[in-house]
C-alpha cells in the first residue's frame, strides 16, 4: 500500500511550497546585482537539487533490487527516475529563462554547470528506451538497475567536478568564499527546498499508488477472465508481483 | 490618506513570471495525466464489477 499518509503529505507539500514561494516573494530581499530576476533561484535551484537527489535515490533503490531481487525496488527506482526527469525538464526550462534574462542567451555551451546537467538529463532520458528494448522482464529489471546505479554514481561525481571547475558564469548558491546567500534569502530558499522535496515525495507516492492500483486491476481482470497464466504485454514499466 | 506606493514591477519581471509558470504548467500537466489515469481505473473497475456480478448471477442460476 502506497496510498497511506498520502493526504497528509499532500497537505504538507501545499503548505510548505506556498509558504516558501510567499517568503521568496515578500520576505527575501532583492539581489543587489540581479534585482527581481534573482527570484527565479527559489524555483530553479530547489528543482535541480531535488532532481539530482532523486537520481541518487533511484540508484539506492536499484542496489536494493539487485540485492533482494524484489520487483518493488525496481518499480521504486523506475518511478524515482521518471519523477526526476520531469523535475530535470523543469530545471532546464527555468534555467534557460534565467540565462536569457541574466546573460542574454537561452543557453551557454561553455558553462560546465549547464552542460553537465544536460548530459545527466540526456543520460537518464535513455533509461526508458533501454527498458523497453529488453523483452525479458527479469533481464529488463536487472539491466535497468545496473544502469540506475552507474548513472547514479555519476551524479555526485559530476556535481563535484563542476564545483571544482575553475571558470564559470553560473553562480554558486552555497559559496562560502564570497559570502553566499543573505540570511533572509537563505530562510526562503531552505523552505522552498523543503517544499520541493516534499512535492517530489508526494508525486513519487502518487505514481507508486497509481502503478500499484493498475497492477491490482490487471491481476483482478486476469482472475475474473480465468487466464491467470497470461503474460502481461510488453512495457518499459516494471510489473509488480506483490506489494 | 493613502500614500501612493510604487507597485510597478521591474522590466524583467516577465522572465520571473515565466519561470514560475513553467513550474505550474508542468504540475498541471501532471494533474491532468493523473486525472486521466484515475478515470481509466474507475472505468476498468466498473467493468470488472459488472463481470463479477454476471458471474454471481450465473452461479445462482446454475445452483437453482
Amino acid at each position: 500500500m502506497y496510498g497511506t499518509r498520502l493526504r497528509a503529505l499532500s497537505i504538507a507539500t501545499l503548505i510548505t511550497l506556498t509558504g516558501g514561494f510567499a517568503l521568496a516573494a515578500f520576505y527575501a530581499p532583492e539581489d543587489a546585482d540581479q534585482g527581481f530576476m534573482q527570484k527565479i533561484l527559489y524555483v530553479h535551484v530547489p528543482l535541480a537539487i531535488v532532481a539530482l537527489c532523486g537520481f541518487v535515490f533511484a540508484a539506492v533503490c536499484a542496489i536494493q533490487h539487485l540485492r533482494t531481487g524484489e520487483s518493488r525496488w525496481d518499480l521504486r527506482s523506475y518511478v524515482a527516475i521518471h519523477m526526476s526527469l520531469i523535475f530535470g525538464a523543469a530545471v532546464l526550462i527555468t534555467g534557460s529563462i534565467w540565462a536569457r534574462a541574466s546573460w542574454g542567451h537561452w543557453w551557454v555551451w561553455d558553462e560546465p554547470t549547464l552542460v553537465s546537467f544536460l548530459i545527466v538529463f540526456l543520460l537518464y532520458a535513455t533509461y526508458q528506451p533501454l527498458r523497453f528494448s529488453i523483452e525479458d522482464r527479469d533481464k529488463q529489471g536487472r539491466y535497468a538497475s545496473v544502469f540506475a546505479i552507474t548513472a547514479g554514481a555519476f551524479v555526485p561525481l559530476n556535481f563535484l567536478a563542476v564545483r571544482m571547475a575553475q571558470s564559470y558564469t553560473h553562480p554558486r548558491v552555497f559559496a562560502t568564499a564570497n559570502g553566499g546567500l543573505e540570511p533572509r534569502m537563505k530562510v526562503a530558499f531552505y523552505v522552498c527546498l523543503l517544499g520541493m522535496a516534499l512535492l517530489y515525495a508526494t508525486l513519487w507516492k502518487y505514481e507508486m499508488t497509481s502503478k500499484n492500483t493498475s497492477a491490482q486491476i490487471k491481476r483482478l481482470r486476469r482472475r475474473l477472465a480465468g487466464d491467470e497464466g497470461a503474460l502481461p504485454r510488453r512495457s518499459a514499466s516494471p510489473t509488480l508481483e506483490s506489494t | 490618506m493613502i500614500v501612493g506606493a510604487d507597485v510597478t514591477l521591474p522590466d524583467n519581471a516577465g522572465y520571473v513570471v515565466a519561470a514560475y509558470l513553467v513550474f505550474l504548467v508542468l504540475l498541471l500537466i501532471y494533474v491532468v495525466i493523473m486525472a486521466t489515469k484515475l478515470s481509466r481505473f474507475e472505468r476498468e473497475l466498473t467493468e470488472l464489477n459488472e463481470i463479477a456480478e454476471k458471474r454471481d448471477e450465473e452461479r445462482t442460476r446454475s445452483a437453482a
